[in-house]
C-alpha cells in the first residue's frame, strides 16, 4: 500500500507539471503563433462596411428571397453556434422521410421547379448545423429567384454565383462548393 | 471529375502521405522510446515528479504506476469540472454535474472521448484546454507505453523488468506528442481552425439577424484530439464544425493526424525486434483491413442506399457540403479504425451499409490500426493468439519471435481479448432490454434503434467515443454505465497486456527450428487478419445481424 501510496503522489506532481506545459504553455504557444494570421485565428471573421457581419465559415439563418438561401439545419433553431449538431436521424426514420418530403416540395415551389431539380444539400441538414456552404447545383437553382425579386438581370446574378463556385481542393479533396455569406454580399455589393 | 475518380485520388494522396511518413516517425519513436539518455528537460521533469527515471520496473510496479496515474487523473479531472464556474476562463458556465463530471473524466483518462455534453453549452476554456486536452496527451503516451513496454517482453530475455513507465510516459509525451501536436496546430491554425480566448461574440448577420459565434483555444486542441487518436471535439459537432475543420485540405490533414502514428507504430515494432519483415507483417494486416472499411464505406455513401438518401438524391443528411459523401466517408472509416471518435459527419445518419462498417470497425477491437499504442499492443495480442492457432493445427509448441506462448500467456490472450465483447454485449443487452432505460435514451427504433445502443457500448468499451448521436447518453445511468465500460474496457487488457509482457520478458528465446511458423510471411498476415475477423464475426455477428445488417436488407 506505501508503495501505492508512493506512485499516486509520483503520479499527482508529474500530472501538475504536464498540466503547465500541456495544458496551458502548449495553447499560448499556439495562441502566440495565431497572431501573426490574426485573421484566420479570430474566425475568418467578414466585415462589410467595417461592420463584422459574421464569420466566412460559419452559416447564417437567412430569411428573405432576396438572398441565396442556406441548407436546412438542425443547429438549435438554425444556425446557432450554441448548439452545434445534427438531426441523428437514420436514413429510414419516417419523420425525415416524411420532412424531406416536405422541404422538397418547398424549395420547388420556392423556386418555381419540378421537385427533381432539387439537390440533396437543399433537404438536408448538415452535420454541423452551421455548414456555410450549399452545392453549386442548389446556388444554380436560386439564381433566376434571386434575379427576380431583386429586379437584376439573370445572367449578372449567374455570373456571381459562377464566381464563388470553389472547386475541390487540390482537384480531389472535398467537393464543390459556394459559400452562402460570401455570395450574399457580394449581392448585397452589386445594389 | 467524377465524384468517384476524386475519392479514389482523395484516398490515394492520403495513402501516400502516411507512406512517406511511416518510416521516418516509425524509426524515431523506437529511438525515443528505447534511448538510453534523458534530456535536462526530462531531468527536471523528473525530480519535479519525484521519480527515478533509471528504475527499470517489473510489470506489475509498471501497471500500478500506470494506475496511479491515471486514478489521478481521473479525480483531477472530475475536481475540474466540478468547480469550473469558480474558475477563471468559464464563460459563465456551471459546474457539471456528477454523472457527467464522472463520464467524463473516465472518458478523457481512457482515451475515448465518449461525449455525452455539447462542448460549447457545457465545458468553460480552462476545462478544455488545461483538464481535457492534457489527457488528450496523457492518454495516448499511456497508450505508447503499454505498447513499448509489450514489445520489451518480446526483445528482453531472463528478466523480470519490462521499463519504466514514467520515462515512457514523459518520452512519448515530450519527444513525440507534443513537437508533432504543436506543428499540426500550426498547420490548422494556417487552414482557418480557431485559436482566441474571445469566447462568445455577437454578431448582427448580413440579413439583420443575429448570432452569437463561440470562438475558443481550438486549433491547439484539435491538433491532439487527432494527432492521439483522441476523438472529443471542442463542439458538439466536433469535426464537422467549421471552426474546427473549415476546409477539405484540413480535413485530409485531420485524417492524417488520426493514422500518422498508428501506421508507424507497426515500424516502430520491426525496428525494435530487429526484424522489420515482422513490422510489415503487422502493417499489411492493419492496412489492408482499414482500406477494405474504407472502400466499403465510401462505396456505400457515394451509392446512397436507403429511403431517405434516395429521396434526397445523395446521403448528404448529416454531411458538410465541403466535404461530400467521399470525404466524410474516409474520415469515418478512419475515426473509427483509430478508436478517435472525432467526427466531420454524423454516423447516425449514414446508409445502412456505411454505417454498420463504422460499427464494424469498432467492434474489431481497434486494431485497423488501432489508436495510438493501444492498436498495436491489440494487434500483437491477437498475433499471439493467431500463433498459437497455427500452433495447434499442426501439433507444435506456438512461438512468437522467439518466445514461448505457454498456458500462462495463451490464459493472458484470451482473458484480454474477451473483456472487449463480455462487456459490449451485457452493456447492451441491459440497456436493450430494460424498457424504461430503452426509451429514455433511443431517438430512433427498430434495427437502427438497436444500432444506436450497439454503438453507444462498442464506441465506450473500445474507447473510441465516436456515436450514433441521437442515442441520449446524458442521463444519470448511461453516464455511469457507460464510464464503467470506458474503464474497464481501458485498464483490463492494459493490465493483461503487461502480464503479458513480464511473461515474455522472463522467457530465454528459443532459436527457430523447422516447426516455427515464420511470422513475416504473406501467409501469417492471411491467418491474423482471418482471425481478427473470425473472433470479431463470432461474437458480434449475431447482433450485427440484427441491426445494421437487418436495416440494409429491409
Amino acid at each position: 500500500m506505501n508503495s501505492m501510496l508512493r506512485q499516486v503522489l509520483a503520479g499527482a506532481r508529474l500530472l501538475l507539471v504536464l498540466t503547465v506545459v500541456l495544458g496551458v504553455g502548449y495553447p499560448l504557444a499556439v495562441y502566440g503563433v495565431g497572431r501573426l494570421v490574426p485573421d484566420r485565428a479570430d474566425g475568418s471573421l467578414l466585415r462589410v462596411d467595417g461592420q463584422v457581419v459574421g464569420s466566412r465559415l460559419i452559416g447564417q439563418q437567412v430569411t428573405g428571397d432576396q438572398w441565396f438561401l442556406p441548407r436546412p439545419s438542425a443547429a438549435g433553431d438554425g444556425y446557432d453556434p450554441l448548439a452545434s449538431g445534427a438531426s441523428n436521424l437514420g436514413p429510414n426514420d419516417p419523420t425525415l422521410l416524411a420532412t424531406v418530403t416536405q422541404r422538397r416540395q418547398e424549395v420547388a415551389d420556392r423556386e418555381g421547379v419540378d421537385v427533381s431539380a432539387v439537390p440533396a444539400d437543399a433537404v438536408t441538414a448538415s452535420g454541423s448545423g452551421l455548414d456555410p456552404d450549399i452545392s453549386p447545383a442548389y446556388a444554380r437553382l436560386q439564381v433566376a429567384r434571386v434575379a427576380r425579386v431583386r429586379g437584376l438581370d439573370p445572367a449578372t446574378v449567374s455570373a456571381l454565383v459562377e464566381a464563388h463556385v470553389q472547386g475541390r481542393d487540390l482537384g480531389v479533396l472535398g467537393d464543390p462548393h459556394v459559400n452562402v455569406l460570401e455570395l450574399n454580399a457580394a449581392l448585397a455589393g452589386l445594389g | 471529375m467524377s465524384a468517384t475518380t476524386a475519392a479514389v485520388l482523395q484516398i490515394g494522396l492520403l495513402v501516400a502521405l502516411l507512406a512517406a511518413v511511416h518510416v521516418p516517425l516509425g524509426d524515431y519513436m523506437a529511438r525515443v522510446l528505447e534511448g538510453r539518455t534523458h534530456s535536462r528537460v526530462e531531468r527536471i521533469v523528473y525530480r519535479l515528479g519525484g521519480i527515478d527515471p533509471d528504475a527499470d520496473q517489473r510489470w506489475g510496479v509498471y501497471a500500478r504506476s500506470l494506475l496511479a496515474f491515471s486514478l489521478v487523473s481521473v479525480l483531477a479531472l472530475y475536481l475540474f469540472q466540478r468547480v469550473q464556474a469558480h474558475l477563471p476562463l468559464s464563460l459563465g458556465m456551471a459546474d457539471v454535474n456528477p454523472a457527467g463530471a464522472w463520464n467524463t473524466a473516465v472518458s478523457f483518462v481512457t482515451n475515448t472521448n465518449w461525449q455525452w455534453y455539447s462542448g460549447e453549452a457545457v465545458m468553460g476554456q480552462l476545462v478544455q484546454m488545461a483538464g481535457l486536452a492534457v489527457q488528450n496527451f496523457t492518454s495516448a503516451a499511456v497508450g505508447l507505453a503499454v505498447a513499448v513496454a509489450l514489445v520489451r517482453g518480446f526483445t528482453r530475455s531472463r528478466t523480470d523488468r519490462i521499463g519504466s513507465f514514467w520515462v515512457d510516459l514523459v518520452r512519448a509525451t515530450g519527444r513525440i506528442l507534443l513537437p508533432l501536436a504543436f506543428v499540426a496546430a500550426i498547420v490548422l491554425l494556417v487552414g482557418g481552425v480557431v485559436q482566441n480566448f474571445t469566447g462568445v461574440q455577437d454578431v448582427t448577420t448580413l440579413t439583420g439577424g443575429t448570432q452569437h459565434l463561440v470562438t475558443g483555444p481550438l486549433a491547439s486542441q484539435e491538433a491532439i484530439k487527432d494527432l492521439g487518436t483522441n476523438g472529443g471535439g471542442y463542439f458538439n459537432a466536433n469535426s464537422a464544425h467549421p471552426f474546427e475543420n473549415p476546409t477539405a485540405w484540413t480535413n485530409l490533414v485531420e485524417i492524417f493526424l488520426l493514422l500518422a502514428i498508428p501506421f508507424s507504430l507497426p515500424r516502430t515494432f520491426g525496428t525494435l525486434v530487429r526484424d522489420r519483415r515482422q513490422g510489415v507483417a503487422i502493417l499489411s494486416v492493419m492496412g489492408g483491413l482499414w482500406a477494405a472499411a474504407v472502400a466499403a464505406t465510401t462505396w456505400a455513401e457515394l451509392h446512397a442506399a436507403g429511403a431517405v438518401p434516395q429521396l434526397a438524391g445523395a446521403a448528404m443528411e448529416g454531411k458538410e457540403v465541403r466535404f461530400g459523401p467521399a470525404a466524410s466517408a474516409l474520415f469515418a472509416a478512419s475515426t473509427t479504425s483509430t478508436s478517435t471518435g472525432s467526427v466531420n459527419s454524423f454516423h447516425d445518419s449514414f446508409t445502412a451499409l456505411g454505417g454498420g462498417v463504422t460499427l464494424l470497425n469498432i467492434v474489431l477491437g481497434e486494431v485497423s490500426p488501432g489508436g495510438v499504442g493501444t492498436g498495436l499492443y491489440g494487434m500483437l495480442v491477437i498475433a499471439v493468439l493467431a500463433v498459437f492457432l497455427a500452433g495447434l493445427m499442426v501439433g507444435r509448441t506456438p512461438e512468437y519471435l522467439g518466445k514461448k506462448i505457454g498456458r500462462r500467456e495463451v490464459t493472458l490472450v484470451a482473458l484480454s481479448i474477451l473483456t472487449m465483447p463480455a462487456l459490449v454485449l451485457v452493456g447492451a443487452a441491459i440497456t436493450a432490454g430494460v424498457p424504461s432505460l430503452r426509451d429514455a435514451s433511443l431517438l430512433n427504433t427498430g434495427p437502427h434503434g438497436l444500432s444506436e445502443i450497439l454503438y453507444a457500448y462498442a464506441s465506450a468499451v473500445n474507447n473510441n467515443g465516436s456515436a450514433f448521436a441521437g442515442f441520449g447518453a446524458a442521463t444519470t445511468y448511461q453516464n455511469t454505465a457507460l464510464g464503467l465500460g470506458m474503464l474497464f474496457g481501458r485498464f483490463v487488457p492494459i493490465v493483461l497486456t503487461l502480464a503479458l509482457a513480464g511473461s515474455l520478458a522472463t522467457q530465454q528465446p528459443v532459436p527457430a527450428g523447422a516447426g516455427t511458423l515464420p511470422t513475416h510471411t504473406p501467409v501469417f498476415a492471411g491467418l491474423l487478419t482471418g482471425v481478427v475477423l473470425i473472433v470479431a464475426g463470432l461474437t458480434f455477428f449475431p447482433a450485427l445481424a440484427l441491426a445494421p445488417l437487418a436495416e440494409a436488407l429491409s
